[in-house]
């Protein structure tokens, strides 16, 4: 039956939630949750996010792509007999038995606005917009809270240093859950500093990508117009099989 | 580098980075050129900056410690054979560091509960000694450094100044807290003639050159101006702060005190590759607020 669907069907039966129409019956294994502080009894081999729609939470904001991808899920957990806070994407994270669970879609953050044409490359933009970085006590709470695993405190430490393509390539996955700033005993929002980071590298710090720049060239001197134009007449369908047939690169 | 070089982990901290690339960029030159080999931390962060004082704040700490449980990582990485000597250039990283050292070896309780509550890093084992790269250069020993010296400083007037943290408090101090000489006997032995300046421990103002610039203004007066009546030349110091300082803050100086005479001011470091015949690249002196060029194109020092 999947292969009759088109693709955007399947994207969107990909991102439904997988719990409704469940037989309770011919699930074998079963884990209590606590939802702020509620039990419910879920199938053990949901999500957070598919074990809390099972319990009948309906999510309206806080759950986005499903995927992993866009940090809108961000939950605090922590297991029976554990003192260790963990966290992570509810879309990405299996339930356990015992697991002490709230949402925390959204962090407040400062974001200051600024334009990175007009400043200098080097560590004193950051003490500009986000003075509170000098406050980083080398704690690392944030690396232990981040869900992508990345090396938070080291690419804050890149930020004082100055150090962009360090800050820069080890903030890169970052999805800007905000479980970070949430944690930080020094209030800094690390992912909005990486983000001013990664800006100041990709305008000063990053070599100009000649190829890019001629295929643009080639594109203004208009060298794609017949096939693009070939292409916008094609139909769907066959654009389908080209979109399947596609060159790409190896997953 | 030649292989009979010695190896050690070295620390630059966030201003030698910045601010004070010219200090970094000189040590590194002058500790090649003497075959030391000073490898930086694969990762390293915030020294601490301030060592804090109050008995149950462990969380400020955290990050010196974290620092040396680097160096156990490169030697248990192989990229250090046991060598447990951490080099520091910067006076208040010194500083910082040094006291994080001592207060866990002589407090086993508070290293427990800082290893506990970096469960994700190796535990601590209390085996790094902080040493600043002015320790390194004395237990050399004078012969070794004047041996090196292609451009001696001969007839040039130095000032050492030290301020606050490499002396003091006493037990982490590299010298006699009251009467210091480590700047100035390196310095005699590239040649220079060293100049004893009364003022040379006088706090420069720290960090109070952020809400009290005024302060800042009146002690650097102090300081540079009884070194300029002693005769010096030029100033040197080992930490980015005073030389920030002594430095940047001759401009306000200068604006309270019409009479006062400019003096440049230098790392210990920039003397050194200027001595060891480094190239003036490695001296970096264009960092400097008050130029040195002129004096050092005179005695010609540095080509003109």
């Amino acid at each position: 039956m999947k292969s009759e669907m088109s693709i955007m069907e399947r994207i969107a039966e990909a991102a439904r939630s997988v719990t409704t129409g469940v037989d309770a019956g011919s699930v074998e294994h079963w884990v209590t949750i606590y939802v702020m502080g509620k039990g419910y009894r879920v199938p053990a081999d949901l999500t957070i996010l598919t074990a809390m729609e099972y319990a009948g939470y309906r999510f309206v904001r806080g759950v986005g792509c499903r995927q992993g991808f866009c940090g809108a899920c961000s939950t605090v957990y922590r297991k029976e007999g554990d003192y260790k806070l963990q966290t992570g994407m509810a879309c990405q994270t299996r339930v356990e038995d015992g697991m002490y669970m709230e949402q925390k879609p959204f962090a407040p953050a400062a974001k200051p606005a600024y334009n990175i044409a007009d400043e200098t490359f080097d560590a004193a933009v950051f003490l500009r917009f986000y003075p509170e970085v000098a406050r980083c006590v080398s704690c690392n709470t944030c690396t232990k809270s981040c869900p992508q695993d990345l090396e938070v405190m080291d690419y804050v430490q890149a930020a004082i240093k100055g150090d962009f393509e360090s800050l820069a390539e080890g903030s890169f996955d970052c999805i800007q859950c905000g479980l970070c700033a949430i944690r930080c005993p020094a209030e800094i929002v690390q992912y909005n500093v990486a983000q001013l980071g990664r800006r100041m590298f990709g305008r000063y710090g990053h070599p100009v990508p000649e190829h890019l720049t001629g295929r643009l060239e080639e594109i203004q001197a208009g060298k794609f117009d017949e096939e693009m134009d070939q292409l916008t007449r094609t139909p769907i369908e066959q654009l389908e099989v080209l979109y399947a047939g596609r060159e790409r690169e190896a997953d | 580098m030649n292989s009979n070089s010695v190896r050690l982990p070295y620390y630059p901290g966030c201003t030698l980075k910045t601010a004070a690339s010219s200090f970094e960029i000189s040590a590194l030159a002058s500790a090649e050129a003497l075959g030391m080999e000073l490898i930086e931390l694969p990762r390293w962060n915030c020294c601490g900056t301030v060592f804090s004082l109050t008995d149950d704040d462990l969380i400020h700490h955290i990050a010196p410690i974290r620092n040396l449980i680097r160096v156990q990582e490169m030697n248990r990485d192989g990229i250090l054979d046991n060598e447990n000597r951490l080099v520091t250039l910067c006076s208040m990283c010194f500083s910082t560091l040094k006291r994080a050292e001592l207060l866990v070896r002589e407090n086993p309780d508070k290293l427990k509960t800082i290893n506990d509550f970096m469960y994700l890093e190796d535990d601590y084992n209390g085996d790094v000694t902080v040493v600043h790269f002015l320790e390194l250069l004395r237990d050399m020993g004078r012969e070794a450094i004047s041996e090196k010296v292609k451009r001696p400083l001969t007839g040039l007037k130095v000032a050492p100044y030290y301020g606050c943290m490499m002396l003091r408090p006493k037990e982490v101090g590299i010298d006699d807290p009251e009467e210091p000489t480590i700047q100035g006997d390196l310095l005699s032995a590239l040649g220079a003639e060293v100049v004893y300046n009364p003022y040379m421990k006088l706090c420069c103002g720290s960090y109070q050159t952020m809400n009290e610039k005024d302060a800042v203004v009146r002690l650097v007066h102090d300081i540079l101006s009884h070194a300029r009546a002693d005769g010096a030349q030029v100033v040197a110091t080992s930490c980015p702060l005073c030389a920030f300082n002594l430095d940047k803050r001759q401009k306000e100086v200068k604006e309270t005190y019409p009479d006062f005479e400019e003096i440049p001011v230098l790392y210990f470091t920039q003397l050194m590759a200027l001595a060891f015949g480094l190239e003036p690249g490695f001296s970096g002196f264009d960092q400097n607020y008050v130029s040195v060029e002129p004096l050092f194109k005179d005695r010609q020092l540095i080509p003109e």
